[in-house]
């Protein structure tokens, strides 16, 4: 009844010495320290695999607008369904994830820092508190930061309030400035015009934490992990259909047949991987690798077991977006509740082949048309049971219900 | 509301406005702490907050509406959010939702009459290798079984006293 | 025009999502490219300055991108999708109307993708567009629909919506909402927000319950709105519109019993053209005479009198404040406000009320001339005055408000009964067969035939200030305006700058007060040397600046006099204007308006006979005297701003 460790593997992070990455990092200039981080290939591990290394280039060379100053802030706001790793890392690793903010700052000149914590977390708050009272209390935030003149920076936490699309980092910034969480217009992107107008860099969770860690041991290092393309090591939320659902730490690259593995997961009909917005992958492909280069995925892995009905999933899934969509755009707005009609049309068993297909074409329409990712993500659920499970889901009779 | 009411709640958010900055960017945090307060942000308390802050009502309104965790109409003392994503429904959250139900005698997005418990959906509590999972006002429970479902309430009733209770039977 | 009410600058309060996006290049990349950026479009170059959207880039090589929630009076939203675009080396679509050109493109506007999801986002506006068009007061004038057409729907695609799902609000006397018809793309919002200060309209809820309401979803009667109908003006479809009140003046037409007769003002003049097909700025002053006359009404008025009336009650009340002020050291409140435009007297009512006192007791030129005609009118002419049905054409939605104000009643009678827009008046007009461009021209009917020049410049911002300076300039220097300004153009107060200061010296006073005023103001001998610091602000994002200046104690606090409209641009720009409305649109409104200036005979009020024979036969204790007092002012209620 009590939440317990999510913890299946031993983490990396374990091995981090709180402190010793900040202090890796104060010892490099500026410059050097996002060459560190571009040295490492870090991706985003929030889910779209951004470099890292470049986002700070853009946010360091940007040019502030009047007398304020640029902001680094913490993307908490976890709310893919199946993921749950940042809410780890928070609870047990927090130490690193500020430091991540602390070296990120220190890379772009930002004095500032917001970690905006998604409402359903709240309880982590007062941890989180002690832990940012603790840091400054050892010089590790304030002023002069470990000894370093000029170097000034402090976090300050934010909540959220129960909005999915608040993890899209521009809509995360119109929530913190107080509106409504609509994501805006890109061009500009928040490393020139972010935060109150500043630049501003939006980080994930475990993209800070990871930051940490190249430090602590070294982009050679964390480079040495993982395929070409996607380096490193990576958190996996798994959760669904099997023996050991929680946290895991694997290296990039890994095939989904040996994930499933290593979580009690053989058998499975399909695994969903990167969340709602992300795909179902059928039985058939489970040789395929989670990294950039294939699977791109923040990390929530869902296992569906045999007896399960994929139309059900999908339909989870599409209510969801229906109700997360944030209204703004047509295709978003409208679309996911086309695309969920459909779904319970298909229920029903009264869904022509041509409408199907309309919808489809219309799932296309909104992965190019929608103003921001979740609009453009959102068809995958539908359209990876369409194209994987057909068999399954035309022609229902009441009996499959 | 009674005047003297009224002029509390806005030396309460005038308060607040000083210590969160007279920016919108202090919209959020007013907002959240009047919530958590009083479990709902009143009319009164939105057009408080729209002056102090230099928007419009409306605006208040636009963004209360908006988020999930943000209520205008009033919330029972409990309130209670049920994840409904993926795994917590695959982890059988439909028998803790009906027992839910039963025992309290609503439906969800509904409060109980007595002003104790909101019944309502949350989309995915981040609590998937646990589920299901349920949220009671901040705190977290897992692996939530429909008999548990009883427990939770009972729990909750008895921050109201034995008096209460009966009082709630009667 | 660059000087216009533009929403999204300085102090815009819209959301970044929906603000114009600065893009800041460094200045020597700047500089190497001369700012100068060519782009490709569907195989055309176009040199373009850096930061232009890519909108903007394909209209000027004529290559038209469909737009539904762009507006070129108000920021960048990017909601609707329609103007998607494909930019080479962009996974996804690009809205064109939100995409700044920062470095050289290639784009294709008519792809098979771009194709398909404007058609996709036309068929998934229609599944929750409510309602038929040939039942629709935007038939034919609505962008949906001609969206439709252009890209071929022939078929609901994705199902159509065939119950209401929302009632319709038809609390207000002016502005009705139908969100059943609504597409979400937030004009209105943007409106409301940016360009008025208002914030009546905001986007509510969210997903696909998102809605556009207002505070507590309450009535718009009910909560703070100022009925100017720049939603209105803006809506691309049918969800906004006004109250039409032209089935009633129809009735009383229709009613043998009743003497019908309707006052003109020069705005709906200017651009009642537009909805017969006319180019914009088109006057039909004449033509609509003879229409009107055709359509059954016993008179046709020009509210140009009663704006010449108002010129000599106000530019009276402000004289006596100056004189109570500087010479008999009572208090009197400045800078004195104008007040013929109702929807800035509500948004004062509402947001300052404490300003009151500054506000021109003189009624607008609508009520003053309604009181005459069921006053002088009826009884020179012998009729009793209940049978009078008093209708004027505005350009107004606030107009409707303001005739149905309890206060508006001096004489015991409704002052104006009804007031339509241009928009409802040319739709009676083509309900009558009438094609009002091919009318010949009349005059207008007696005894208020007179008119000058400066009763029709009311219509623009900065008129009502310019027509009251042409008579206290010339009767305070005892000199011509014409030899102080040529032609008596008084041209530093024209233009489109949201708020505008001019400073007018008064070097010499006349040695004599003409009698008319004289018992207000004894002498002109304390003007002299002083000097008459004046301001006109249009749009009221621009009157909430002027006031805010006011209360902090700005230099526009020192001002004698300003001139607010709530619409930009005035009147011209009005709420019941002909739809679409854009800055060009404004600005050759206003050239016409200015031409029937100058081609007027008399251009100053207090020269207009008509005017000085109401002084003489009815109001003969002269402006502000007794019964201009009951008949021709006013009183305001303070609303404040708090929504029970």
């Amino acid at each position: 009844m009590q939440p317990s460790d999510s913890r299946k593997t031993p983490l990396t992070f374990d091995t981090i010495e709180p402190g010793s990455g900040l202090a890796a990092a104060l010892a490099k200039s500026r410059a050097d320290i996002i060459g560190e981080v571009s040295a490492s290939n870090l991706k985003g591990r929030g889910g779209a695999g951004f470099p890292t290394g470049t986002k700070w280039n853009l946010a360091a060379a940007a040019r502030v607008h009047g007398e304020a100053a640029k902001y680094v802030i913490c993307n908490a706001d976890e709310g893919e369904p199946g993921t749950f790793k940042d809410r780890v890392l928070l609870t047990a690793y927090a130490d690193l994830v500020f430091e991540g903010m602390t070296i990120a700052a220190r890379a772009i000149g930002a004095t500032r820092g917001l970690l905006y914590l998604r409402g359903e977390y709240v309880y982590l708050r007062p941890h989180l508190e002690a832990v940012l009272d603790r840091r400054r209390k050892a010089g590790q935030l304030g002023a002069d930061i470990l000894g370093t003149p000029g170097f000034e920076f402090d976090i300050e936490i934010r909540m959220g309030a129960g909005a999915y699309v608040c993890g899209e980092e521009t809509a995360l910034i119109e929530s913190l400035e107080g509106h409504r969480g609509e994501p805006r217009n890109r061009p500009p992107f928040p490393v020139n015009t972010g935060f109150m107008g500043q630049p501003t860099v939006v980080n994930n969770v475990e993209t800070l934490a990871s930051v940490t860690a190249i430090f602590a041991k070294g982009a050679a290092w964390f480079r040495g992990i993982g395929t070409e393309k996607s380096s490193g090591f990576k958190l996996f939320s798994v959760s669904g259909d099997c023996d050991a659902p929680g946290v895991y730490e694997f290296p990039l690259g890994i095939t989904i047949a040996e994930l499933l593995e290593r979580v009690g997961g053989t058998g499975a009909k399909a695994v969903q991987v990167g969340g709602a917005s992300g795909q179902a992958v059928p039985a058939s492909q489970f040789g395929r690798r989670i990294a950039f280069e294939d699977l791109a995925t923040g990390g929530s892995i869902i296992v569906f077991g045999p007896g399960r009905d994929m139309l059900h999933v999908a339909k989870n899934f599409m209510e969801f977006f229906v109700e997360e969509s944030c209204g703004q755009c047509t295709p978003c707005r409208a679309g996911n509740a086309k695309l969920l009609e459909g779904i319970e049309r298909l229920e029903r068993g009264a869904c022509s082949s041509a409408y199907l297909n309309e919808l489809v074409r219309l799932c296309e329409t909104m992965q190019v048309a929608s103003k921001c990712g979740l609009g453009q993500s959102s068809p995958n659920a539908f359209l990876s049971i369409v194209t994987n499970f057909q068999d399954e889901i035309l022609g229902r009779t009441p009996a499959d219900r | 509301m009674l005047v003297s009411q009224q002029q509390k709640l806005q030396e309460e958010i005038r308060a607040l406005v000083a210590r969160h900055g007279r920016t919108r960017a202090a919209l959020m945090p007013v907002l959240q702490e009047l919530q958590e307060k009083y479990a709902s942000i009143t009319d009164f308390a939105m057009q408080v907050v729209a002056d102090e802050l230099g928007i419009h009502p409306s605006e208040v309104y636009g963004v209360v509406s908006f988020y999930a965790f943000l209520h205008h109409e009033p919330k029972g003392r409990f309130q209670i959010r049920l994840c409904q994503t993926i795994s917590c429904d695959l982890a059988g959250k439909a028998r803790v939702a009906k027992q839910l139900e039963n025992e309290l005698g609503i439906a969800f997005g509904e409060t109980t009459p007595d002003g104790r418990f909101s019944l309502e959906w949350a989309s995915c509590l981040g609590m998937c290798d646990q589920g299901p999972a349920l949220l009671v006002n901040d705190r977290v429970y897992t692996r939530v079984t429909a008999e548990q479902a009883h427990r939770i309430i009972e729990e909750c009733r008895s921050v109201f006293g034995a008096h209460a209770t009966q009082a709630a039977h009667a | 025009m660059s000087g216009e009410v533009k929403a999204g600058q300085d102090t815009s309060r819209a959301p970044s999502s929906q603000r114009i996006q600065q893009v800041a290049a460094p200045p020597d990349v700047l500089q190497m490219i001369g700012g100068q950026i060519t782009v490709t479009i569907d195989g055309t170059d176009v040199k373009v300055p850096m930061g232009t959207t890519v909108l903007e880039a394909a209209r000027q090589i004529g290559i038209r991108i469909p737009t539904l929630c762009h507006h070129p009076d108000l920021c960048v939203a990017g909601v609707c999708r329609i103007c998607v675009v494909e930019v080479e080396g962009q996974r996804t679509l690009q809205a064109a109307c939100a995409y700044p050109i920062t470095g050289s493109l290639k784009v294709k506007t008519h792809t098979r993708k771009v194709r398909q999801a404007r058609r996709h986002i036309l068929d998934l506006l229609l599944s929750t567009h409510y309602g038929e068009c040939y039942s629709c007061k935007r038939n034919n004038n609505c962008e949906l629909q001609s969206l439709a057409k252009e890209y071929g729907v022939d078929f609901y695609r994705f199902g159509h919506v065939t119950e209401s799902q929302y009632p319709k609000d038809e609390s207000s006397y002016s502005v009705i909402r139908d969100m059943d018809k609504c597409i979400l793309c937030r004009r209105c919002v943007r409106t409301c927000i940016d360009v008025q200060e208002v914030g009546t309209l905001e986007a509510v809820g969210r997903s696909n319950r998102t809605r556009i309401s207002t505070f507590l979803d309450k009535p718009l009667a009910g909560v703070v709105c100022i009925n100017c109908g720049q939603c209105i003006n803006r809506c691309p479809t049918g969800a906004l519109h006004a109250n039409d009140t032209s089935d009633e003046v129809w009735r009383a037409i229709d009613d043998p019993t009743k003497h019908v007769v309707i006052q003109t003002a020069p705005s709906p003049r200017a651009g009642i053209g537009e909805c017969f097909g006319c180019e914009p700025g088109t006057p039909l002053t004449f033509q609509l005479n003879t229409a009107l006359r055709l359509c059954g009404f016993d008179k046709v008025f020009d509210t140009n009198f009663s704006a010449d009336l108002t010129i000599i009650e106000e530019g009276t009340e402000l004289l006596g404040r100056l004189y109570r002020a500087l010479v008999k050291q009572e208090p009197a409140a400045f800078p004195q406000f104008t007040s013929c435009s109702p929807g800035w007297v509500k948004y004062l009512e509402h947001f300052y009320p404490e300003y009151i006192p500054n506000l021109s007791s003189a009624k607008s030129p609508q009520q003053m001339f309604g009181a005459v005609i069921k006053t002088y009118y009826a009884k020179t002419h012998n009729i009793d005055p209940k049978d009078i049905v008093t209708v004027a054409l505005m350009p107004c939605s606030a107009k409707k408000f303001e005739c149905n104000r309890p206060e508006m009643a001096g004489s015991g009678f409704k002052d104006v009964d009804y007031g339509l827009t241009t928009r409802e008046l040319a739709q009676m007009i083509m309900e009558a067969g009438i094609h009002l461009p091919d009318m010949p021209k009349s005059g207008f009917d007696d005894p208020f035939g007179d008119r000058t020049g400066s009763g029709v410049i009311f219509g623009a911002t900065g008129g009502v200030m310019e027509a009251a300076l042409r008579t206290v300039l010339e009767l305070v220097t005892g000199r011509k305006v014409e030899k102080l300004f040529e032609h008596a153009n008084i041209v530093p107060v024209r233009g489109f700058d949201g708020v505008r200061y001019v400073e007018l010296p008064i070097t010499q006073v006349a040695d004599e007060v003409p009698a008319l005023i004289r018992h207000v103001i004894p002498t002109f001998e304390f003007l002299k040397g002083a000097t008459l610091k004046l301001a006109v602000a249009h749009g009221t994002a621009n009157a909430h600046k002027v006031l805010e200046d006011i209360k902090a104690g700005g230099k526009l606090s020192e001002c004698h006099f300003i001139e607010f409209m709530a619409c930009p641009g005035g009147c011209i720009g009005g709420g019941g204007q002909p739809i679409p409305t854009s800055p060009e649109i404004r600005a050759a409104r206003a050239r016409a308006i200015y031409a029937e200036d100058m081609e007027s005979d008399v251009r100053k009020s207090h020269e207009n006979p008509a005017v000085a024979r109401l002084y003489s036969e009815f109001f003969t204790d002269g402006p502000c005297g007794h019964l201009a007092h009951e008949l021709l002012h006013t009183h305001y209620t303070a609303r404040g701003k708090h929504i029970g």
